[in-house]
């Protein structure tokens, strides 16, 4: 276990150090959100009923940004062939990169999402469910990622393959995420939705690891 | 006493057959120096014995038990430097190195980073980023792994690269003490590498096909044997 602490730190010793990565992922999905009342007009109204789905698909947006990194320069300087010769299991270690990236890019979205939803003018009863299901989803986000970014590495321009790849995967995630803030906001119980939820996230916790490790594997060949 | 032995190993890459029935045999305090012109399959065999490239065929063996019946084991005794100096830029040279030791089970991994950055002569260079760190040093730094987090089978892949006259002899020492040690040493080189005893093996001796032509109709034959292997 405290190999796998181990390589949180690293990541996330690096991620702040090299600063940009965290900032920009919140950045991008701040000035994301705030382009809609631009171009759908300010009408309150209109806004409050598109917020959900705009925080949720900004969201997918601004996580996938930093995916391509994810893996790319372990691969590059070789520490990723020394990861996979460690003791510490291949899956284990994918386990960890994600966890540190999903600290780095997602935690900063969840608490920047309350913010963009009294811009978009959102129901008050939305907002505590906004927070629940972002907190659910982007995991989500982070560990099908790595699905994607381990199978795009060493690919040319692998950062618009990967999306290419990846948002398909992400549609029942914004599904549930956005219908469960909808759910709540009409008055009905999100519970359905949050279930489901979690549901594909403990389906993702086991299967996207293992998945990633394959990929990677094949990658250091 | 333990013996690392590969048998009968064939290595493909794409559609190339790099080498085919090789045999290896390396005992306790052992070196093997791997020669051979470029593309000889100096490097993928390093890679087969560290486990990062699997084998068309044949077996790697420890004491006689098949490495591929337990990966694990046999990853926590390798110690693989290959070409990529794995140098992350913004952890100085000691937070680089505390890291892979702490990977490999290290108790106290920064004071096993800082002797080990002493053995190879830059202590200097222990709270300096990587980005800073010239070519040798970074080489250095990437060595000194093999003393902060110690393994039972070194291999090297062309590991003086970069590295200056005064250094390839400290490491040829390094190299030296390990096999008194009862340690396995196996490297590649194009330079001349002191390891007295040593034993080499020449990898065009395994090359399958020295003619080009040859080598493809010869390649398509034993595409087609493999396949009636079940």
């Amino acid at each position: 276990m405290s190999r796998f602490l181990r390589l949180v730190a690293r990541d996330l010793r690096l991620a702040l150090r090299q600063g940009s990565d965290a900032t920009i992922a919140v950045m991008f999905f701040v000035l994301c959100v705030v382009l809609f009342p631009f171009g759908v007009g300010p009408e309150p109204n209109i806004l409050a009923r598109i917020a959900a789905g705009v925080i949720w698909v900004a969201a997918l947006l601004a996580s996938l940004l930093s995916l391509e990194r994810l893996f790319q320069t372990d691969y590059e300087d070789g520490s990723l062939e020394l990861l996979s010769l460690s003791s510490l299991p291949l899956e284990a270690a994918v386990l960890a990169k994600t966890l540190a990236h999903w600290l780095v890019t997602g935690v900063p979205l969840i608490v920047a999402a309350p913010l963009l939803a009294v811009l978009l003018n959102m129901d008050a009863e939305g907002f505590g469910i906004l927070v629940l299901t972002l907190t659910l989803g982007t995991p989500i986000l982070s560990l099908i990622g790595a699905i994607g970014a381990a199978l795009t590495l060493g690919a040319r321009r692998g950062g618009v393959l990967l999306s290419l790849l990846i948002l398909p995967l992400y549609i029942p995630v914004l599904i549930f995420g956005a219908g469960a803030i909808d759910a709540a906001i009409n008055g009905l119980t999100p519970r359905p939705h949050l279930l489901l939820l979690a549901g594909i996230l403990a389906a993702a916790l086991p299967l996207a690891p293992w998945a990633s490790a394959a990929a990677l594997r094949q990658a250091v060949e | 006493m333990p013996v690392f032995a590969g048998s009968e190993l064939t290595c493909l890459r794409g559609d190339r057959l790099v080498f085919t029935g090789l045999e290896f045999r390396i005992a306790p305090g052992g070196a093997l120096v791997l020669l051979g012109p470029n593309g000889s399959g100096k490097s993928s065999l390093l890679r087969v014995m560290a486990g990062l490239l699997k084998p068309l065929r044949g077996t790697l063996g420890w004491d006689g038990v098949p490495v591929s019946d337990d990966p694990d084991a046999h990853r926590a005794r390798v110690q693989y430097v290959g070409h990529l100096d794995a140098v992350k830029p913004v952890l100085t040279a000691v937070e680089n190195l505390a890291f892979w030791a702490a990977l490999a089970g290290a108790a106290d991994p920064a004071a096993n980073a800082r002797a080990a950055l002493d053995r190879l002569g830059v202590p200097h260079i222990a709270g300096v980023p990587g980005r800073y760190l010239s070519a040798g040093q970074k080489r250095r730094l990437n060595l000194a792994r093999l003393l902060a987090a110690p393994a039972a089978l070194w291999l090297l892949d062309e590991p003086t690269v970069a590295l200056d006259r005064a250094a390839i002899a400290l490491f040829e020492g390094l190299i030296a003490e390990h096999r008194a040690q009862g340690g396995m040493v196996v490297l590649s080189t194009h330079t001349d590498i002191a390891t007295p005893g040593g034993e080499e093996l020449h990898l065009d001796d395994f090359t399958p096909y020295a003619d080009e032509d040859d080598a493809e109709e010869a390649g398509e034959g034993e595409y087609e044997e493999e396949g009636t292997e079940p």
